[in-house]
């Protein structure tokens, strides 16, 4: 039987609230929302937090999707059967479905919400990998106030975060530009499994050209990964498929892979290659409205 | 400390330690040992009940997180004696061999039906891929839902008399 050690079980009724407890029992205080992520790894004892601070109430105050001028605001507690269920989200991030479909199972999507996936800052997880690709930054509260982060900015290495001590991940806020859309593949053993690699791209164009292109990469380095090289390869091209693989052949080189029981170094390059592909043929196929 | 919680429409006080898993509290502690408990990380789906309406690996949710949430056990399908139609599919159909599985597949399956009474195989197959059964290989998993909603939409429709050709397809 796999039990978690002892701790101290608190519930917060509010981001105030939660912050309040997590300045009061200091750093051995653990946030837990789906606990999909978190229940396991203090199962396996990898994590042995003193006190574990129930937000799923915040999901009133967190769960939310908001569209508005030029950006989309995603509240942390969003759980990922809303993110996929998301027509509005769907509209402007097709990206989101294509990883929702891909995480987990049902089941598990029932309860593991966006920001637990983004603090958990595994390297092979698909919402990082998506918010890398379509450039969205990270809203950080605490008692004294908020500050925002580039994703880039907010993973600091694989299992740690820009969040520090006393302040928690409330929102993800997405940049919206006209002309664009986006697409995410990734490769599994087996239903639900972590990436092998997975690949996100974002393309906007105007008039036939793409006006600008990024691409993320999960599973082939300690953090999900944006290449920009491929963005300045892209820019002001017509998409054909020798510029895809140009891109994707920039993908293969740039991405850090290791060999491990998931694959060898050179199949993951291969898949990075292929994947990106795959995802900016697939998202200039939906800017155009031919996608098969 | 002390949770309750509503189970099965009977509200539930128990002095609990923080760390117990939602399973445990319902199989060990309420003795309600429909529940099953498998692989302990998420994968099996056999654990799964309902909080709130909605389907949950019981293995991976803390009793305390339950505190205050209403939670269905596959004890609670069955009404007045009578079997829920998708009790009543797994047995027509065959659903279960060994059927360990089966309280999970039958909560999954519920919710399923409850969102979409017509479901189509891919449908139900995408629903159950977080449960793993070891001895059907699914056809007849995935016929008795079919069965169940079929069922469904028939006493919807007043008809007594079931077509049942799903189940010998």
């Amino acid at each position: 039987m796999q039990v978690p050690a002892p701790f101290e079980y608190e519930r917060a009724t509010s981001v105030d609230h939660a912050l309040d407890l997590l300045v009061r029992l200091g750093d051995e205080a653990r946030l837990v929302a789906g606990g999909h992520s978190l229940l396991p790894m203090m199962k396996l004892r990898l994590a042995t937090p003193e006190y574990l601070v129930d937000i799923n109430d915040l999901h009133g105050e967190l769960g939310y999707i908001q569209v508005e001028a030029g950006q989309i605001r995603v509240g942390a507690m969003t759980r990922h059967r809303e993110l996929l269920e998301s027509a509005e989200l769907a509209a402007a991030f097709p990206i989101f479905g294509d990883a929702e479909r891909v995480i987990a199972d049902p089941v598990v999507r029932n309860r593991g919400t966006l920001g637990g996936s983004l603090c958990q800052a595994d390297p092979s997880e698909d919402l990082s990998a998506v918010c890398t690709t379509i450039d969205a930054s990270c809203v950080i509260r605490s008692r004294d106030g908020e500050r925002v982060v580039s994703m880039e900015d907010f993973h600091r290495g694989p299992y740690e975060t820009a969040v520090g001590q006393g302040e928690m991940l409330t929102e993800v806020r997405i940049p919206v530009r006209s002309g664009g859309s986006s697409a995410y593949e990734k490769v599994e053993r087996r239903a639900g499994d972590w990436a092998i690699v997975s690949a996100g791209a974002a393309v906007w164009m105007d008039e036939g050209r793409i006006t600008d292109a990024r691409v993320g990469l999960a599973a082939v380095g300690p953090n999900t990964t944006g290449i920009p090289a491929i963005s300045d390869a892209l820019r002001g091209q017509e998409p054909t498929e020798e510029l895809f693989e140009q891109a994707g052949a920039i993908a293969a080189e740039s991405c850090e892979p290791s060999t491990d029981a998931r694959g060898t170094e050179a199949y993951k390059r291969h898949l990075a290659d292929e994947l990106t592909r795959r995802t900016l043929r697939r998202s200039v196929a939906r800017i155009n409205g031919t996608e098969s | 400390m002390q949770v309750t919680m509503t189970v099965n429409g009977t509200e539930v006080t128990r002095e609990i330690e923080g760390r117990m898993l939602l399973v445990h509290f319902l199989r060990d502690t309420l003795a309600l040992t429909g529940t099953h408990w498998g692989c302990d990380t998420s994968n099996c789906g056999t654990c799964v009940v309902w909080m709130d309406g909605e389907p949950v690996k019981s293995c991976t949710v803390l009793a305390a997180m339950a505190g205050g949430h209403e939670v269905r056990t596959v004890e609670g399908l069955e009404v007045d004696d009578v079997l829920d139609p998708v009790q009543e599919g797994f047995m027509q159909c065959h659903g279960l061999q060994c059927g360990f599985c089966t309280p999970g597949m039958l909560m999954t399956a519920r919710a399923l039906l409850d969102r979409d009474p017509d479901p189509s195989e891919d449908t139900i197959r995408e629903a159950i891929s977080g449960q793993i059964c070891r001895c059907t290989g699914y056809t007849t998993i995935v016929r008795s839902i079919r069965w169940a909603a079929m069922h469904e939409a028939a006493a919807a429709r007043g008809q007594s008399e079931v077509e049942t050709t799903v189940a010998s397809r």
